[in-house]
């Protein structure tokens, strides 16, 4: 179960143990994490489950994939080359300790 | 709407555990609402989410535990009691009471009604055929995906998201699909022409067959339906019948409570019925709204979400968010469409990108604007994240942005929209 850390814009970390399986935004509304709403289910069709991945993590996570979930970043507001869609990050063992911070807009 | 402390309410009971009254549960607790919760929901199960019951679900592609919205020790972890398979059969507004099915009676001090809709029904139909299939529940996509198979024959009654997202998914499990649309063009309703008519395409270029200008005269059969037939002599056999042609709001416990009702509960920009305890969200709210100023009732889960947000943080006593840009989406074979907007005082529309290439080749890839007034109004993108966002931030910030860049594929979108 990979620890995965969320950190709010105003400082708050919510720690949560993921299942192997889910993304990144499957882990966080399942455990009721804020302002990661996921409100399409997954779909990278809504934007509302941007988060930038913590640097040191980046080469594990990878940079937002080519197509739609660059494309939805392309025109988000402050999206930064760190900046993925948390329901396309999978998770894995070897993403425990994984620390995304949200934008200010989402809460 | 920001109660102070001490009058928090206690007690908070909301009616309907689909996609708003679920999440309006996690919100609460997300905004710190420390009062008792209850979640009555008249399915068995926990909350699950529905937009995937056309596609990954019927396809077998996702399983029961990625369906659910949340694992059911989320419910006993935040305290939320939730009760299934149970209905509300009446509300007692002067005692602020709820009746449940089970002769319960669940006081509340703040009530929310989730309540939904529910598919219309065809007329021409007898009671008791079997195999006319609607979809709405779970029950409904385990019916559907056992009607679905090489070679078998579905007919789909009606031409709208439902209807057209089933068609993709029954072709791409082999099954052969006629779509029969009551008027003019697919999505008429909801969709703008050019949409229309490039769906019509893409859906016959897979196989369907598409009926525009349909009129059922007859669904035929005895014990089940064995064909449909046309008022112009066409007859199409099937093995099952689907029908989507609309949704009704589920009224009829806010109608019994004497709130006022008229094509869904009417509600204020702030979701509260005509009683000051009863909050309605979702399908079954009909709600004045603030960016566009006339009262809609929107059925779509993006909408229900808002509305879920809104009615959370009136209840928590935080202040609400700014309003959204009402949007929705479909999946339909390798085709992603995000609209958003409604298409309202229109006096341009511009297309960006092109509907399709030479001959049976689709290119696939282009974004409807409507403008009123030199501000985009609305957006319907297929294939286009980047025209659905620019599209959905322009409706939000009001900016005049002249046609002839919008339509220009080299004008960037972001630039357009910053």
């Amino acid at each position: 179960m990979p620890k995965i850390t969320y950190i709010s814009s105003d400082g708050a970390e919510h720690v949560v143990d993921a299942e192997n399986g889910l993304s990144a935004m499957e882990a966080a509304v399942r455990n009721n994490v804020p302002g990661i709403d996921g409100d399409c289910g997954g779909m990278a069709a809504c934007g509302t489950c941007h988060v930038y991945v913590d640097r040191a993590w980046l080469g594990k996570t990878g940079a937002a994939r080519e197509g739609v979930e660059r494309d939805m970043l392309s025109v988000t507001d402050g999206a930064a080359d760190n900046s993925r869609l948390a329901c396309q990050i999978a998770l894995t063992e070897e993403l425990d300790g994984l620390v995304l911070r949200l934008p200010s807009g989402q809460h | 709407m920001t109660q102070a402390a001490g009058d928090a309410p206690r007690r908070v009971v909301v009616i309907g555990a689909g996609h708003g009254g679920a999440q309006l549960v996690a919100f609460l607790r997300q905004f710190g609402f420390a009062g008792s919760i209850v979640l009555v929901g008249d399915e068995a199960g926990i909350p699950y989410q529905r937009p995937p019951l056309s596609k990954a679900w019927l396809k077998g592609e996702t399983t029961l535990d990625k369906l659910a919205m949340r694992p059911a020790s989320f419910y006993a972890e935040q305290k939320i009691e939730l009760r299934s398979g149970l209905r509300a059969e009446g509300i007692d507004t002067a005692a602020r009471q709820v009746r449940l099915s089970n002769s319960e009676q669940l006081g509340y001090d703040e009530l929310v009604l989730a309540t939904g809709s529910y598919p219309r029904a065809l007329p021409l139909v007898a009671a008791g055929l079997g195999n006319v299939l609607a979809l709405r529940a779970l029950p409904d996509a385990e019916k559907l995906r056992a009607a679905l198979a090489p070679g078998k024959r579905l007919v789909i009654v009606g031409g709208g998201f439902i209807g057209l997202e089933c068609a993709a998914t029954a072709r791409d499990l082999g099954a052969e699909v006629v779509v029969l649309e009551k008027a003019p063009r697919l999505l008429e309703r909801v969709a703008s022409a050019p949409i229309s008519q490039f769906l019509h395409r893409y859906h016959e270029a897979r196989g369907v067959t598409v009926v525009v200008d349909a009129s059922i005269t007859a669904v035929e059969g005895q014990g089940r339906a064995e064909a449909v037939r046309l008022a112009d002599g066409r007859r199409f056999a099937c093995d099952s019948v689907l029908v989507g042609i609309g949704a009704v709001p589920a009224t009829a416990l806010a109608e019994a409570a004497g709130l006022a009702c008229d094509n869904g509960v009417c509600v204020g920009a702030d979701c509260r019925s005509s009683d000051p305890h009863i909050f309605a969200i979702g399908d079954v709210a009909r709600r004045p709204h603030p960016l566009y100023g006339t009262a809609l009732r929107l059925e779509s889960v993006p909408s229900s979400l808002e509305q879920a947000r809104l009615v959370a943080a009136a209840i928590a006593g935080r202040e609400p968010g700014p309003p959204e840009v009402p949007w929705f989406w479909s999946d339909q074979y390798d085709l992603k469409l995000q609209m958003a907007g409604l298409p309202v005082a229109v006096d341009e529309v511009v297309i960006r990108g092109q509907p399709e290439g030479a001959g049976a080749e689709f290119a696939a890839k282009f974004a409807v604007f409507h403008l009123s007034q030199g501000r985009v109004t609305c957006v319907e993108a297929v294939n286009q994240p980047q025209a659905f966002m620019a599209g959905r931030k322009l409706i939000g910030s009001g900016k005049t942005v002249p046609a002839a860049r919008l339509a220009d594929p080299a004008v960037p979108l972001n630039e357009l929209a910053a």
